[in-house]
């Protein structure tokens, strides 16, 4: 059941993506492009944090923006 | 002693993170090359007897307009008594060193960015290869940008007082995240991670606990299974308020094989100043559940076939407070720089174990010694240069 409900969504998706009109216009994501909106904006520190973490904590993964680091000390 | 018996006793978790080196970015415009910058920062860890600093470098240029090329230097210098060393070794402090260089190439077609990195990681008694692979898409107007990625690591793991000892172990990752534009102010974010290891996953030093008699403790090598598989999600998002600031949110809820359950919730605030200004402020807490093989004191010698006794496997929670400030050199007159940042950040962590005890006064009865806690403070400066 799951399956056939995923795969049914998939298609739906798969169909109406080539309809999609874009809901945010190109003009009106000038916030969206400000820095302080920036998922990783600072790669290398951000890295240093998930390198801090991952030493420390027993979770790993999903971290997102740069990659994190060896798990050493 | 040999004093390089302890280097890696507080290096629980290394055999299985290296592989998370280069995982892709999760960007919400992916169709892009990513920003052509050089960082240089010095960072500074210091917490549990354990200090680590050092230098990193990150430069990012392009090669034309559809290649990016990043280079990554990356240096922990280590001065560790930490809490391991003492109870398993009795040690004093000692002294090491782990050199991280990272390379990565990014191909831009149309809306398709891919992406190939290797990274190695060395110590003296440990060395990690990593090849990862991405590529992200951009689709329905440019709002959606889907990534995925494979990651694979290779270890070796060597023991500085037996130079025979010389074991293997293998990381693979798979990743999936999805990136949305919901509204001109609101971005969010999901992502999905599958690891598996195999092979040494042990820390080659650290031995786990358990009763001789009623009153007296001995340490044995610590068993660990050959095999672990962990999933973690992830969903985040960034809401841009109406005077130019920025809140962030992230939840995040993991599990493995190993019967380790972890969640951590981050809020954040960001707020750009008097044009050149930015500060930051954010709160995390991180919580786990135990692995099934954990525990702090086993009843006897050899009580079960996997034993382990690394705090970063028992049940505890931390909490992280944190701020930045960063100040930003527009050059408005042209040339090589299009402007640079200098940024200061701090973090204060509290760890609280529930099932970890401080061992070190062993003339208390086993069992009974306090829970084990303890701070720190991490520190880092950095200057970014864009060009």
């Amino acid at each position: 059941m799951l399956y056939k409900l995923t795969f049914s969504l998939l298609i739906f998706i798969c169909l109406s993506a080539c309809s999609i009109e874009p809901w945010v216009k190109p003009y009106e994501r000038a916030n969206l492009a400000d820095p302080i909106m920036s998922f990783s904006q600072d790669p290398l520190s951000q890295g240093y944090m998930h390198h801090v973490y991952q030493a420390r904590e027993g979770a790993r993964g999903a971290e997102g923006g740069s990659g994190g680091g060896c798990g050493c000390n | 002693m040999v004093p390089g018996a302890v280097v890696v006793v507080t290096k629980a978790m290394r055999n299985y993170l290296a592989l998370f080196l280069l995982m892709p970015s999760v960007t919400s415009f992916a169709a892009v090359l990513p920003a052509e910058r050089a960082d240089v920062l010095y960072h500074s860890y210091s917490g549990g007897g354990i200090d680590i600093n050092g230098p990193a470098v990150l430069v990012r240029a392009n090669a034309g307009d559809s290649v990016s090329l990043s280079a990554k230097h990356y240096i922990d210098t280590i001065s560790s008594a930490s809490i391991d060393v003492e109870v398993i070794l009795g040690a004093s402090t000692y002294e090491e060193e782990r050199v991280e260089n990272s390379f990565s190439i990014d191909f831009l077609n149309d809306k398709t960015l891919m992406s190939l990195g290797f990274t190695n990681s060395e110590e003296n008694d440990f060395s990690a290869d990593t090849i990862s692979f991405g590529v992200s898409q951009d689709m329905f107007g440019d709002l959606t940008t889907i990534s995925m990625g494979f990651a694979h690591g290779d270890n070796e793991v060597r023991k500085t007082n037996e130079s025979s000892f010389l074991k293997y172990s293998q990381s693979d990752n798979f990743n999936l995240s999805l990136a949305q534009v919901i509204t001109k102010n609101l971005i969010m974010s999901a992502a999905f991670d599958v690891t598996t290891d195999s092979g040494y996953l042990n820390n080659p030093y650290r031995q786990y606990r358990f009763l001789l008699t009623p009153t007296t403790y001995d340490l044995r090598d610590e068993i660990y299974p050959n095999t672990r598989t962990s999933n973690a999600l992830a969903i985040r998002g960034r809401y841009f308020l109406p005077y130019r600031a920025a809140i962030h949110a992230e939840l995040r809820t993991f599990t493995d094989s190993w019967g380790i359950n972890g969640n951590n919730i981050e809020v954040g605030y960001t707020h750009p100043f008097a044009n050149n200004w930015t500060i930051e402020t954010h709160f995390r807490t991180y919580s786990q559940t135990k692995a099934d093989f954990y525990s702090d004191l086993f009843p006897y010698e050899n009580a079960q076939n996997f034993m382990a006794r690394d705090k970063e496997l028992s049940t505890y929670d931390n909490s992280t407070i944190g701020f930045g400030v960063s100040y930003e050199f527009a050059n408005a007159e042209g040339g090589f720089i299009d402007k640079a940042t200098v940024n200061f950040k701090f973090d204060h962590i509290q760890f609280n174990y529930e099932d970890f005890r401080d061992a070190r006064d062993k003339t208390l009865i086993p069992g009974t010694e306090p829970l084990y806690k303890f701070d720190a403070n991490i520190m880092q400066l950095f200057l970014s240069v864009w060009f």
